[in-house]
């Protein structure tokens, strides 16, 4: 085994223990939320799966993105299977050790490369739009800073990741039209051989040399690309899947039933009836969270919404449908889950720091203000809209019930309206004597 | 209108030994709301002529509780539910009819958590089904061939699945349909919805309910259609904003049915 092999060999296990490390930092993070069983309607469950997240099916509502979305989505899955091509290569300091599939190995890398070609435009159009064109969406307020970065470096990699994948295949193509040793003819360039005209006046060194560096470059580069995903956006590939998996089946403006309140209003409604034994508290990160109705920070929330804050790429259809939001209101649904994210991380990077969470007087409110959640008319074009069907609505919700419940904070009309309810049975000041006077006229 | 409504309460109902068809949910704009009182009288007026057996819960109903839940006070809601879910129960009540999607949403999807299980229609699914029956007959009549375009609610729509119901209904009224930009799942809210309707809007540069009256007469209908009061009444303040009442109406497809067929 050559010193090659041994530092490829180092370098795929330091990386896989890295990510692995970081995955299960994803899932504590999640699991800081409430626990809430779903498991039922498990065949409709795979189904959503497979048509939303496999199929995209929610991405090509809006065609152009789409289209484009499906190109790279297809290119990423796809041409990593030669990743694992480059992975043997590598162990064993072979050249192309699938080729001996003949006909259909040419027919592989041809249609890698071609799908190369196609991410490589993609991502450049994509780019475009973001920093060029400027579409309103990528361009708001909650993107300044690091989300407008991650997406541009994003992009960048796979362009630079595609650019070292055909420019190796141009090279290796290169060495084996001169016969180069090690260097055995196999499979199809459509598109590299192509580039490889302007490679022709390599000597053969400098080609293996660039065949080298690229093909060092692609699988780093994946290396690295597959660490920076817990840290960016992007993770969404991959908990697309486990995301819509979990969706919510329920009809879309069914608010689910606090089921603690329940027993203590059949209490108040009915004497006889035992009010329920306070919740025992429960134990995160060596924290006690404080029983409370609603939501005030991370752990409030059920595990599914956090999942849903880290499944979230920052697209920005949500917002973009948001009656609130295309009204100059403060709300972005967009926002509420790079906050909740935000917040997530936040949290535990104390318990990374200290091993365990100890209050820093701050929560998902110093984040989310009052003023965005009241302006949500619930009306579900965010949830609509989400490709990996993430749910704002829910936390939304939630936080006001903490405000409400927790703090009585709320808008004075809302105020009005609860007394209305609550004293006449109607949201207006119409006692239910009332209640058949359209019928007189 | 020519012959009196016919109405009788549950509690007549179950004081004579008889069991209604169908209760019919008023709700409070339905029952409050001068314009919703008019939603009620023409479904009214439906129901009447379809010799349908319905009974109201009049003085005995109460708010589902929806602005409540929906405002963050839990509380209050599952009171509100749990008293109205009593009543209903102890009535035996199996279907209901309502013209609000606030209160369909409620009854039939947050209610059963509760105790509540009921089959419930919103009264656009209802009066297709009488269509469909043949219970009552309505074809053109005054709106034929005029341009009526239909505002989904969301409550109704994306909230649960709904969009054909009130376009069948429609359809029988031989009137141009025009569908609306946004339209079905990607519908725009009237603004009213998640308790919304009770307070003032957060600051902003417009109105939901003039963004959505915008598109509305965009597609220069002679009507409006609507199947939820609180719609309703959003896009008729919307209309006003444009100094349109003149021109375009905004009506209940209730109202519609019941005009078209002089019932």
């Amino acid at each position: 085994m050559g010193i090659g092999s041994i530092i490829f060999l180092l370098l795929v296990g330091a990386a896989s223990w890295l990510f692995a490390r970081n995955i299960m930092r994803v899932r504590r993070n999640i699991l800081l939320g409430k626990d809430e069983v779903i498991n039922d309607r498990r065949s409709e469950r795979w189904a959503v799966m497979a048509r939303v997240a496999l199929g995209q099916s929610k991405m090509v509502v809006r065609p152009i993105a789409g289209f484009l979305h499906i190109i790279v989505y297809a290119g990423f899955v796809i041409i990593n299977i030669e990743v694992l091509e480059i992975i043997i290569d590598g162990i064993f300091g072979t050249h192309r050790v699938l080729s001996f599939m003949g006909g259909f190995y040419d027919f592989l890398i041809g249609s890698f490369e071609w799908l190369a070609l196609g991410v490589w435009l993609a991502c450049a159009i994509f780019l475009v739009r973001r920093n060029i064109i400027k579409l309103k969406r990528f361009v708001m307020k909650e993107l300044d800073g690091w989300p407008r970065t991650d997406a541009n470096l994003i992009l960048s990699t796979e362009i630079a990741l595609m650019t070292a994948f055909l420019l190796m295949n141009a090279a290796d193509w290169s060495l084996q039209q001169r016969g180069a040793e090690h260097y055995t003819a196999a499979g199809a360039f459509p598109v590299s051989s192509v580039i490889a005209s302007a490679l022709s006046n390599c000597s053969i060194a400098s080609l293996i040399l660039i065949e080298r560096i690229c093909w060092w470059f692609h699988i780093i580069g994946i290396l690295a690309f597959l660490n920076y995903l817990p840290y960016s956006k992007h993770l969404h590939i991959l908990l697309a899947f486990p995301n819509t998996w979990y969706s919510k089946l329920k009809p879309k403006t069914e608010i689910a039933n606090m089921e603690r309140v329940t027993g203590e209003v059949m209490s108040m409604l009915d004497p006889s009836v035992q009010p329920p034994a306070p919740a025992v508290p429960r134990v995160v990160a060596g924290y006690e969270v404080a029983d409370r109705f609603g939501a005030k920070d991370v752990f409030d929330l059920s595990w599914k919404s956090l999942m849903d804050a880290y499944s979230c790429t920052e697209c920005g259809r949500c917002t973009s449908e948001c009656p609130a939001n295309i009204t100059g209101k403060l709300l972005s649904p967009r926002k509420i889950m790079m906050d909740t994210r935000d917040r997530m991380e936040e949290v535990g990077k104390v318990i990374d720091a200290k091993g365990k969470w100890e209050d820093d007087g701050n929560s998902l409110h110093t984040r989310i203000t009052e003023e965005e959640l009241w302006a949500c008319t619930t009306c579900n074009a965010c949830t609509q809209a989400c490709p990996v069907n993430i749910d704002p609505v829910n936390i939304i919700v939630e936080m006001r019930r903490y405000l409400v419940m927790e703090e009585s904070k709320t808008r004075p009309a809302l105020t009005s309206m609860f007394n209305n309810v609550e004293n006449n049975g109607a949201p207006w000041a119409f006692g239910p004597d009332r209640r058949m006077e359209w019928t007189e006229s | 209108m020519s012959k009196p409504m016919q109405i009788r309460t549950m509690a007549e109902y179950a004081a004579g030994g008889e069991i209604p068809e169908v209760l019919f949910w008023v709700g409070c704009a339905g029952s409050f709301d001068d314009r919703a009182k008019k939603i009620t009288k023409a479904f009214v007026r439906i129901l009447n002529a379809a010799n349908v057996k319905f009974a109201v819960l009049g003085q005995e109903e109460s708010c589902t509780g929806d602005p409540a839940r929906r405002a963050g006070n839990e509380f209050l809601f599952q009171m509100q539910a749990l008293t109205n879910v009593t009543v209903l129960n102890g009535y035996g009540v199996k279907r209901i009819v309502t013209a609000c999607p606030h209160c369909f949403n409620t009854l039939k999807n947050e209610y059963p958590a509760l105790g509540g299980t009921y089959e419930v229609m919103h009264h656009t699914q209802f009066i297709n089904a009488l269509m469909k029956e043949g219970r009552i007959k309505v074809e053109g009549g005054s709106f034929k061939g005029k341009r009526i375009t239909f505002h989904d609610p969301c409550y109704l729509g994306r909230g649960n699945n709904e969009y054909e119901a009130p376009r069948e209904v429609l359809l029988k009224l031989d009137a141009a349909l025009v569908e609306l930009k946004r339209s079905k799942q990607n519908g725009l809210c009237c603004g009213a919805g998640g308790a919304q309707m009770f307070k003032e809007a957060e600051p902003g540069k417009r109105e939901v309910n003039v963004e959505r009256s915008e598109e509305a007469l965009a597609a220069e209908p002679a009507v409006i259609a609507a199947g939820c009061p609180f719609c309703n009444t959003m896009l008729t303040d919307g209309v006003k904003h444009f100094n349109k009442e003149g021109e375009v109406k905004v009506l209940d497809i209730a109202e519609l049915i019941a005009q078209a067929g002089e019932l």
